[in-house]
């Protein structure tokens, strides 16, 4: 690994996608990606008694099929990594007990996934494990309950609101050669540029989102040219303006941009500005933008998933939102 | 006729300021919801809740406006009878229909539905 300026890694060792899986709701299914996704439920209860257990099926589904694709069992996994949006991120503590392998909890809110993938490579570079798995899940209901209200309470939202994706997200990474490595990473910086609304989180993340991407163009001294495609998190239609003004001001105008949370979701499905949740990048990357990458139509590109740090015990306590993004970027070897 | 569009025009003013609070005052549901209460209580201490029910009828009981309204008169008729205490005991003795029927249907809810999401 080789660090370049104060926040990129560039990983030098190989470091390869070896799987990754997917598992999703009933309204991603229904979305334009939703023949992309691994595994797919028509009723956000994915067979289980409560909504906890929903989405820790989603994300043991999502895991055992990336050790699928990846030819591996969890017992040749060394070090696992995941996070999710709910207290104590149970879903991935539980997970864990279940899968007994070296495990990190971690909590980005939704930029966990690429937290998880830029920690995994690091190990993956440095030789400090040959196998890593990194997994993180949302589930539309269990969120809405912790952040906002839950749906029974049937709160009005305005049109900024985002609507937690339901699904889980993972990938295996290792040395073993396959076409698709990850090359850099950049860790973002902790900004809040003052944003109270929780039904505003794409306003309040793309001050993070545009910090990381100029930070990381900068650092890797790379043209945003060099990437086919540079997709964020969950910014919506309403922070995806944001970010690209905040980025022109820097003196780049973002040319082949998409936003996961818009992707995610068709225009007229009721989702007000998009998608979020730590499911929505790591839905869209494993289960999309991976594939175009295999066929070919995606050559590079840089994933900059961005996290609302959101606790409503501060957003009681008049506290407003800080928000953080990370960028990994993938090329595929010709 | 004309009772029909008082009770809409009164009604319909006063979701417009719920709706405005949410919308421009920024206030929470819950939030809303308590200033409408506590709205329609101030309204009957000044005696105006009761006039505004004599005009437009379902235009003002209908809304949140009028618990507030109840809760006031319950404790204001038992205050004058029983005095100081009474002013407790009356405060839920109007509403009490409204909170135990409340609580009975949500009991009724919770045991037969599953909330799908």
């Amino acid at each position: 690994m080789e660090r370049r300026g104060k926040q990129t890694w560039h990983f030098h060792n190989p470091v390869y996608i070896q799987g990754a899986g997917t598992a999703v709701g009933p309204e991603e299914a229904k979305g334009p990606l939703g023949d992309r996704f691994d595994v797919c439920y028509d009723n956000l209860y994915a067979g289980e008694d409560n909504w906890e257990l929903a989405e820790r099926r989603l994300m043991k589904d999502a895991v055992e099929t990336a050790l699928k694709q990846a030819e591996k069992k969890s017992e040749e996994i060394d070090y696992f990594f995941a996070g999710d949006l709910l207290n104590q991120i149970v879903t991935s503590n539980y997970y864990a007990r279940e899968i007994d392998v070296p495990y990190f909890g971690l909590f980005s809110a939704c930029a966990t996934v690429m937290e998880g993938l830029a920690l995994a490579s690091l190990l993956v570079d440095t030789k400090a494990a040959q196998l890593v798995l990194t997994a993180v899940s949302s589930h539309n209901a269990t969120a809405e309950r912790q952040f906002r209200y839950p749906t029974e309470f049937g709160g009005q939202r305005p049109d900024s609101s985002t609507f937690t994706v339901t699904g889980a997200g993972a990938i295996v990474i290792g040395t073993k050669q396959t076409g698709i490595k990850i090359t850099d990473a950049t860790i973002g910086k902790v900004k809040d540029f003052g944003i109270k609304q929780p039904f505003d989180m794409g306003s309040a993340m793309a001050p993070a989102a545009a910090d990381t991407i100029v930070t990381h163009l900068n650092e890797t001294k790379r043209d945003q040219s060099y990437y086919d495609v540079i997709v964020t998190g969950d910014l919506s239609r309403v922070g995806s303006g944001i970010l690209r003004k905040l980025v022109q001001e820097k003196g780049i105008t973002l040319e082949r941009y998409e936003d996961c949370g818009v992707m995610i979701y068709h225009q007229e499905q009721p989702v007000f500005a998009g998608g979020s949740g730590a499911a929505c990048p790591a839905v869209v990357t494993f289960g999309h933008l991976l594939k175009e990458m295999k066929s070919g139509r995606i050559k590079r590109m840089l994933v900059v998933a961005t996290g609302a740090l959101l606790s409503p015990l501060m957003i009681q306590q008049k506290e407003s939102i800080p928000c953080i993004a990370h960028a990994v970027s993938f090329e595929r070897e010709e | 006729m004309f009772d029909y569009v008082a009770a809409f025009v009164v009604g319909g003013v006063i979701c417009f300021i719920g709706q405005m609070l949410m919308d421009v005052g920024k206030l929470s549901p819950t939030h809303t919801l308590s200033t409408l209460v506590v709205g329609g209580a101030l309204l009957d201490g000044f005696h105006l809740y009761d006039r505004l029910i004599d005009f437009a009828g379902a235009g003002a009981t209908v809304p949140i406006t009028s618990f507030g309204h109840s809760l006031v008169h319950g404790a204001m008729s038992e205050g004058d009878r029983y005095g100081f205490f009474g002013i407790g005991m009356g405060v839920f003795e109007v509403t009490s229909v409204g909170i135990s029927s409340t609580i009975l249907f949500s009991f009724l809810v919770a045991i037969f539905f599953k909330p799908k999401g």
